[in-house]
């Protein structure tokens, strides 16, 4: 697989046929996407799909304006078709046209050890998710329904622009997901498993497919035996990876510069200030491990680097793409991010953590007479402009008198950003990460979040019991 | 690009079928405009066209797919082999096979107008104008409001074309605009949004004067909303929330749902499931529904159906593969994307509007909680277990008039429980984007959380 996805010159030619008309500032972002998928349900392998997407995307920036235009045609005449229906949708007439000089091309190839998806005997990827459907059926005669899925994408870009840049990037991302569901006499509960890794298939060599069918097993029969949610404001634990998403939504999405350039961010006008407890240091890194969100270049060619968001309570920056940045004459922070060559880029997190405090975990439990334990959550949604958000809990536990009993069914929690962040009373010494696809703005893209086990004093829980 | 119709490139395909395989092709073109306007200039306008093709083979009872974004016809015959190959690392399924004709013969085919010729010849500056007008309309509809944070115009012209080696072949297109605006409003108290958008056929099927109306409305009136005290009350939703909810519940009356063990009605057919006042229908051959369609992702004549009436379960959705396997034949209910085989789903599901308007159930309602908007549909509830808790905003309602604004309050009940517990169903019947239509519904009782 060649990893040249156009050469020098047509990326030259390209660029400069967008700023033809004048504008300050074009790109030509291409793609090549291959990704495979299977799904096994019902004790079978129900099918197995290959997808093959491929194009560019060119966009020109004239004034605060931006246009954009997308194509699958990557010869010399489809990609100048499209650089003028970038540029004549940036009103791009007018203005002294200029000429590029592309810089030599910064590569990152596939990392040595990822066993790129297309060289693997695809009856191995039925394999994997034979064991994990397996696995789960173990579980007993309850387990009434399972059904697994594996999918795997590989994906080379290649960014140039009109300041120079010239940088591609490959990378591979393989996930497994399994979904339980069990009967009792309470009904059904399901339960889901999903990790994923910017890996290839030696993910399968760090993640056992059993483990991950039988624990999503487990979670839907321990759901069986759940009561209903508590009512009210109560203080919540998060166990460590389970509540990165909090904090995704409880401030990530706040801190993005999109939002603090509209005025529509609670925490617009806050850097320097103390938005947090003390016990919060946040970063978002893009550049760390091999994790869902990682990436070496962002999509606008920019390398991936660690952000420290907010230094032990005090907001120290927010998370820019290209065209936030240019409008503050500052360098992005590499969170340009874009779901296909179809979408252009706007600030996105990629792998947000909260940093380890001091606390023992189990002495962060034995501190609360009554609360919920939080295992595993289900993703959750903000409102940045008021900061008001929820999350939802798919594995929780009752914790009384300072010990984890009994096991509560799903339910939403609902806090506003700023006030949760000051009421983190307690971060562990622990930590994990948690993989998912954030949506913004109709695009989809993976990241992780992760922290140690967290206390926060009160958070509305939405459950049914009195 | 090519300027080949798709019709023709489906059949191509489909005609490479060999001896024992069955073969079907799906071909789309969509065409674009997108337009967002910030602070009195374009932020961004999009214009763009995607082309692709989803394949599917069948052989031997095995299923293998592949789809490519592109029509060029080397990529489609790269497509072909890679749905052959996977096919190979299928599972014989006894039920596994394409539409037939017998599937379709007999079914009238809807006769549906969802093209407006008139929305290609309008030129990009006026979709630019409505955007810009759109904000400024925004901002200057009540003082309070001290930004917009989004305005914009969009529209699609999408085709779509399906043959299989059986025979079977149909042809879709359609046209879609809409247009949205979101309103900051600030009086001191803190900031609120409001969300206010419309959706039709072409640009004059757009009450466009609505959105800076709603938006602005929407915003202001949730000004000073605080969590009011947990308690179990009356709970009405808004139009837009019903339209959510439904959209949860509808994988309940999924014939693969069912099925596979994973439908919280299964075996409930027959039986009372919601209030008498419940009637459900999905109704694509409903030219008013934006999801409105004549041939599903099978091929299939789509058709009304009626899934509860008078609170009573009539059935499941089904594609031709649950049909057969449930022995109930298709409902012509295929959802169908480029890289999937056919899923079950609804297209447009609408509850029967009652005799009350959203007014008188204000007044019906006693003291009750309106729900404006919900947040974490997806996250904390589970459409299998029935569990319901989600976030919400709105207003407390008293004497049938609006009272003091709540918010960071959550609404939770199950499923199950809702749907018995809908004591009005109202007769502002509301399309909107997407396969739901809304109205404004009232919850007898619900569980808030709350301060």
């Amino acid at each position: 697989m060649t990893v040249s996805l156009l050469d020098h010159d047509v990326l030259q030619a390209t660029l400069d046929h967008a700023l033809r008309g004048g504008g300050d500032f074009a790109e030509v972002f291409v793609e090549d996407r291959r990704s495979s998928s299977g799904r096994f349900d019902d004790g079978r392998i129900e099918e197995l799909v290959s997808g093959h997407d491929r194009g560019a995307g060119l966009r020109v920036v004239r004034g605060d304006t931006t246009g954009f235009a997308h194509t699958a045609d990557l010869s010399p005449a489809g990609l100048r078709n499209a650089a003028e229906a970038a540029a004549g949708a940036a009103r791009g007439a007018g203005g002294a046209s200029r000429t590029v000089g592309l810089a030599d091309r910064s590569e990152h190839p596939l990392d040595a050890g990822v066993v790129a998806p297309e060289t693997v005997d695809k009856h191995r990827k039925v394999e994997v998710l034979a064991r994990a459907d397996a696995a789960a059926r173990e579980g007993g005669s309850a387990i009434s329904s399972v059904a697994a899925g594996y999918a795997d994408a590989r994906r080379r870009i290649l960014v140039a622009n009109s300041d120079g840049l010239l940088a591609d990037d490959d990378r591979v991302r393989t996930r497994i997901s399994v979904q339980v569901v069990a009967t009792g006499d309470t009904g059904m509960q399901s339960a889901h498993e999903a990790p994923g890794r910017t890996m290839g298939f030696e993910l399968f060599d760090r993640i056992d497919p059993e483990d991950v069918g039988r624990r999503a097993a487990q979670r839907a029969l321990t759901l069986l035996e759940a009561v209903p949610a508590p009512s009210g404001r109560i203080p919540v634990v998060l166990k460590r990876g389970a509540g990165g998403v909090l904090f995704h939504e409880a401030c990530g999405h706040g801190l993005e510069a999109d939002h603090i350039l509209k005025d529509a961010s609670v925490f617009k006008d806050q850097i320097g200030a103390a938005v947090a407890s003390p016990l919060v240091t946040l970063v978002d890194d893009g550049g760390y491990g091999q994790e869902w969100g990682t990436l070496a270049i962002d999509d606008e060619g920019h390398p991936a680097q660690r952000n420290v968001l907010i230094d032990n309570g005090v907001l120290t920056d927010y998370m820019w793409d290209i065209v936030r940045a240019r409008k503050e004459g500052r360098a992005p922070s590499g969170n340009g991010r874009r779901e296909t060559y179809r979408h252009l880029p706007m600030p996105r997190m990629t792998n947000t953590f909260l940093l380890e405090g001091a606390t023992e975990p189990d002495a962060i439990i034995r501190s609360v007479d009554f609360g919920i334990y939080c295992v595993q959550l289900g993703g959750g949604q903000v409102d940045p402009a008021t900061g008001d958000f929820v999350f939802g809990i798919t594995e929780a536990y009752l914790i009384e008198k300072g010990e984890i009993t009994r096991p509560i069914r799903a339910a939403q929690l609902v806090g506003n950003g700023p006030d949760v962040l000051r009421m983190v009373d307690a971060v562990g010494n622990d930590f994990d990460t948690w993989t998912g696809m954030c949506g913004k703005q109709g695009q989809s893209v993976p990241v992780s979040s992760g922290q140690p086990t967290v206390l926060v004093r009160e958070m509305t829980v939405g459950g049914t019991a009195a | 690009m090519t300027g080949d119709d798709l019709l023709t490139i489906a059949r191509r395909v489909a005609g490479r079928a060999r001896d024992g395989e069955q073969v079907e092709a799906y071909v789309v073109r969509t065409r674009d405009t997108d337009v967002e306007v910030f602070g009195g200039q374009v932020e961004s306008l999009t214009t763009a066209s995607v082309e692709g093709v989803g394949v599917r083979v069948i052989s031997g009872g095995r299923q293998g797919l592949a789809w490519a974004g592109s029509l060029a016809p080397d990529v489609i015959d790269e497509t072909l082999t890679e749905a052959r190959d996977n096919a190979e690392f299928g599972q014989p399924d006894e039920w596994v096979g394409l539409a037939t004709l017998a599937d379709v013969n007999g079914a009238a085919v809807p006769h549906l107008d969802l093209w407006r010729e008139d929305l290609e010849s309008i030129p990009t500056e006026a979709k630019v104008r409505i955007a810009l007008d759109l904000e400024r309309a925004t901002k200057d509809a009540d003082p309070r409001i001290r930004n917009v944070e989004s305005a914009s115009y969009g529209d699609a012209l999408a085709e779509s074309a399906l043959a299989n080696s059986l025979g079977v072949e149909s042809r879709n297109r359609r046209t879609t605009c809409s247009a949205s605006a979101v309103a900051l409003a600030d009086d001191g108290s803190g900031t609120q949004t409001g969300y206010g958008f419309v959706a039709g056929r072409t640009v004059s099927e757009l009450d466009l004067d609505s959105i800076p109306r709603d938006a602005a409305t929407r915003a202001c009136r949730l000004l000073g909303a605080r969590p009011v005290p947990g308690r179990r009350i009356p709970v009405i939703l808004d139009p837009l929330v019903t339209r959510s909810v439904l959209g949860v519940l509808s994988s309940a009356f999924n014939g693969e749902s069912m099925l596979k063990g994973r439908s919280l009605f299964a075996g409930r057919v027959g039986e009372q499931i919601g209030a008498p006042v419940v009637q459900l229908i999905d109704d694509p051959t409903d030219a008013r529904a934006l999801g409105a369609t004549p041939f599903d992702g099978d091929g299939v004549p789509t058709r009304h159906n009626a899934l509860v009436v008078d609170g009573v379960m009539q059935g499941f959705l089904h594609n031709v593969y649950t049909g057969r396997r449930s022995g109930s034949g298709t409902t012509a209910s295929a959802t169908r994307g480029l890289g999937s085989a056919p899923g079950v789903g609804v297209r447009a599901l609408r509850l029967e509007p009652g005799a009350k308007s959203p007014e008188e159930i204000m007044v019906a309602a006693g003291e009750a909680l309106y729900v404006q908007s919900v947040s974490g549909l997806h996250s904390g509830t589970n459409p299998i277990s029935g569990d319901f808790s989600v976030g919400a905003e709105g207003l407390m309602v008293r004497a049938g008039a609006f009272a003091e604004p709540v918010r960071e309050v959550t609404i939770a009940s199950t499923l199950q429980r809702m749907l018995l517990d809908i004591t009005e169903v109202g007769s502002d019947l509301t399309f909107l984007p997407g396969a739901v239509a809304g109205m404004t519904v009232l919850i007898g009782e619900m569980t808030m959380s709350g301060a």
